[in-house]
């Protein structure tokens, strides 16, 4: 059950999530989430293993639909339009279209540096060479990746370092102009420096795109975020703006997690 | 502005097109087991309009081409099962120390290269192998057994037997793989030699698995034609001597393809009875096989 | 207790099984060589006994009676022939199948029936399905004793390596690529088709030649649906006549296949005729060896490129 959610003068709202409920067949994995989730900022989750936060991230871009058995109640509303993206009438890969997602460890195909990014523009029918080439390289510098790669963009992708091939993804999901970017432990499997240059990223990007990302990393949370959900066994215990969650967590859960008593 | 997220219906349909015709490929796998099936059936059905199945499944004489026709199927289920054994009596022992030395013994590159070369043991066509066992094998044996046919059941079961090799020693090879290595450190650790451990652990571990590899070597045997069309001679002979020459169902029904026999002759509708018995014997050893192998994968 | 016999005794009967185990991997290579040796054995042979009749005339001939002239021209083009048929068929038909099986495929009665038959099919003798060939294609649907009936039987008799082959390969291709390209909105047959099937190419070319391979030697089949074995002409060349009927002419021409022209001579007491079926054993050989050498090559070429 959600408990204390702050009140503030709330930025617009990209999306709002309202009692959620997930089952992987017969296992209930998320139980009556409640969350605003505010444009064009960066909201984070964070929790214990097994908590559901990546469970909660894949519902928005429908991830959950590859699989069989699984269902969704309740609603996320995309706003402006106010649709239910989890609604069975909404087609889940319109909701991709614009919602991507940079998964947990790098995941680019196996093709050149330039087919990776351009992919999801054919997938959407883009045949224009100048336009294709255009949005690439807005892509790759969106991800601060166009220097390094912009004179072997044919490269194989698989060349590039764990680092290179992260913002690649990042790129490649930036490459659809999405509304919402979806970030699952983007960071954890790449090592200090690589991380340290995906945060800066996730910060800058914040004024293009709205951020949801999960990170079992704390500290990276609270650098990175403006808001931030702790969840704890398919709850939303907590939500609220960062500094004051960090700094004041009402929640007892909480604040035994942020201290570091349970992880 | 027009709300993008409803279902496209066109792109449904054709996503549903493409499925359908994929699913209609793999259905193909159901449908040409019907066909084999209802064929057989069909043509056997007419056949034993005329003949009766008792004297088919009782008498020991093969005879359906003659002015005096018997229509026996047992001589020909003999020379099968004759030769099969024979088959297995020379794939079971070399396969499966093959197996064992592979699995619990050999280094890996020693691996690396035999098996690519097993592998092309068994690519090999099986009118070569006819060939050998008539020119080689045969002659070989002669030399042993002076009083031996030129064509008889040994040389081609020897030779069948060599060809079922690798596929005998690849699925028990497999098997004994899939053994854990826990059990294995078990047994070194109280002293074990590699040899005992394979005997004593591995292999009684492993069982179920290797004895689906000799039911479907079996299955395998039985269903092959041209070494026998070849080596073995095409008189049918009710005999469980292997020394002498004998027919097999596959040999049989070769011999009458070469011939020139009318659509829808006794003689032409005799070839799918023995077919469906071929059938059936070897889809009751591949039911067999799986459900040994289905034990298996249970238990790991 | 370890006394002075007892360790005695402890050393002799580890003694006694360490040369126990040394027996057996000797007796474990025996056998092993036993299988190498054969292979070389009968390839030496053919070649020691054929060598004589392998010239250049002994492809470009038909058969003869007489022995000296008789050559495999006929054989040969009808094998590629009927492979060509083989290969059209099998092809798409097993790739189909088994994406379908591999990415569509819900997990229902169904789909467990189809696999029961997949694998059934495998098992099933070849001979088999010459009989279901000359009840079905030749005599039902009336396709004749024809390529067209050959090249069919022989893809249905190949289909399951197809199928196996190119779902083992599909398989390898790792989850997350298939995410990510789901999360770019692609559609099923978009993963399929721009990422699954183009990575999975190689095991999928690997397994259509391991068939072809198996298809080629095939016999028993081909006798059954009634292939001549004494051919002295060749089929008209493909799309070589009228058009339209004549365009495939070819398919339904009178045929002949290399094992049969092999089993035929086989079958002949005269020894010139016995040097011409090892010669034709010959080239049977060499032409399934290196297919499947080709296709080992292939498939060691292949994982060491991609790295998942």
């Amino acid at each position: 059950m959600t408990t204390n959610i702050k009140e503030r003068t709330t930025p617009s709202l990209k999306a709002e999530v309202k009692n959620l409920n997930f089952f992987y067949g017969k296992v209930q994995a998320l139980k009556n989430i409640n969350m605003p989730i505010a444009e064009k900022q960066v909201t984070a989750l964070i929790g214990p293993s097994g908590c559901g936060k990546s469970t909660f991230l894949r519902c928005f871009n429908r991830m959950h639909d590859l699989y069989p058995g699984n269902r969704y109640e309740g609603e996320i509303i995309l706003h402006p339009e106010d649709t239910n993206i989890v609604s069975r009438h909404v087609d889940p890969m319109e909701v991709r279209m614009r919602i991507s997602m940079v998964f947990q460890k790098p995941n680019p195909f196996p093709k050149s540096i330039y087919e990776n990014v351009a992919y999801g523009l054919r997938v959407r029918g883009m045949r224009n060479k100048q336009e294709i080439d255009g949005k690439v390289e807005e892509a790759l510098r969106g991800a601060a990746l166009w220097n390094e790669v912009k004179d072997r963009l044919k490269d194989l992708a698989f060349n590039l370092s764990g680092g290179q091939q992260q913002r690649l993804c990042i790129a490649r999901a930036l490459a659809i102009d999405p509304e919402i970017v979806l970030f699952d432990e983007p960071t954890s499997a790449l090592d200090p420096i690589a991380t340290g240059s995906i945060e800066a990223l996730v910060s800058e990007l914040k004024e293009k795109v709205t951020i949801l990302i999960v990170t079992h990393n704390m500290q990276q949370a609270a650098r990175v975020s403006d808001y931030t959900a702790f969840m704890y066994m398919g709850d939303l215990v907590e939500f609220g703006g960062t500094d004051t969650m960090f700094i004041n967590p009402t929640d007892k859960r909480t604040e035994d997690y942020i201290t570091g008593r349970f992880s | 502005m027009k709300n993008r997220l409803h279902k496209n219906p066109w792109r449904h349909l054709r996503e549903r097109l493409i499925e359908s015709v994929l699913f209609l490929a793999a259905f193909s796998a159901v449908l040409i087991t019907l066909s084999i099936v209802v064929i057989l059936l069909y043509e056997s059905m007419s056949f034993f309009g005329h003949v009766s199945i008792v004297e088919f499944l009782t008498s020991t004489v093969w005879t359906p081409l003659f002015e005096d026709a018997h229509y026996g199927v047992l001589p020909l289920v003999a020379g099968t099962l004759v030769t099969s054994a024979v088959a297995l009596l020379v794939a079971i022992p070399i396969g499966t120390i093959i197996a064992i030395y592979l699995s619990e013994f050999a280094p890996h590159h020693v691996r690396e290269i035999v098996k690519p070369f097993l592998e092309l043991l068994a690519s090999v066509p099986t009118v070569v192998y006819g060939y050998f066992a008539l020119m080689i094998v045969t002659p070989l044996l002669q030399i042993v057994m002076p009083e031996l046919n030129g064509f008889n059941m040994l040389g081609p079961g020897i030779v069948i037997g060599i060809m079922i090799v690798p596929y005998v020693s690849s699925l028990s090879e497999d098997a004994m793989r899939a053994v854990p290595m826990s059990l294995r450190e078990g047994s070194y650790a109280m002293g074990a030699t590699r040899f005992q451990t394979a005997i004593k652990v591995v292999t009684p571990s492993a069982i179920s698995g290797i004895v689906a590899a000799y039911i479907l070597g079996m299955s395998r045997a039985i269903g092959e034609t041209m070494v026998v069309a070849i080596a073995a001679g095409q008189q049918p002979n009710f005999t469980w001597d292997p020394r002498e020459s004998a027919a097999t169902i596959t040999a049989y029904i070769v011999q009458v393809a070469l011939g020139d026999l009318p659509h829808g002759s006794i003689g032409y509708q005799s070839i799918f009875a023995v077919g469906l018995v071929l059938f059936l014997m070897t889809l009751a050893f591949n039911i067999l096989g799986h459900m040994a192998r289905q034990r298996f994968r249970e238990v790991y | 207790m370890a006394t002075p016999q007892n360790s005695k005794k402890l050393r002799s009967l580890i003694r006694r099984l360490k040369f126990n185990d040394y027996v057996f991997s000797l007796v474990g290579l025996v056998c092993m060589m036993l299988g190498i040796i054969t292979l070389i054995a009968l390839f030496t042979n053919l070649l020691l006994d054929g060598m004589e009749r392998l010239h250049y005339d002994f492809f470009t001939s038909f058969p003869s009676r007489r022995a000296g002239e008789a050559g495999i021209l006929s054989a040969w083009v009808g094998s590629t022939l009927v492979m060509l048929v083989t290969a059209i068929v099998a092809i798409p038909l097993g790739v189909a199948a088994a994406v379908y099986l591999e990415e569509y495929a819900p997990k229902n009665l169904l789909t467990a029936i189809i696999e029961i038959n997949v694998s059934n099919l495998a098992g099933v003798p070849s001979i088999v399905y010459g009989l279901l060939a000359l009840g079905l294609f030749v005599y039902q649907l009336d396709l004749g004793q024809s390529i067209l009936s050959a090249g069919l039987t022989l893809a249905l008799l190949i289909l399951p390596i197809v199928i196996v082959a190119t779902r083992e390969s599909l398989r390898t291709i790792p989850r997350e690529i298939r995410e990510a390209a789901y999360a770019l909105g692609a559609t099923r047959w978009q993963v399929v088709s721009d990422h699954v099937i183009p990575y999975a190419k190689g095991g999928i070319l690997t397994g259509v030649i391991i068939g072809l391979a198996r298809a080629i030697g095939e016999t028993a089949p081909i006798i059954t649906i009634g292939a001549l074995t004494f051919i002295a002409f060749l089929p008209p060349a493909p799309f070589s006549g009228d058009p339209p009927a004549g365009l495939f002419d070819w398919l339904q021409a009178p045929f002949t296949v290399l094992p049969i022209q092999m089993f035929n001579w086989v079958s002949r007491p005269e020894e010139a005729f016995l040097i011409n079926a090892a010669a034709t054993g010959v080239v049977i050989i060499v032409g399934t060896l290196a297919m499947n050498a080709l296709a080992i090559y292939l498939r060691y070429r292949i994982r060491k490129n991609i790295k998942w």
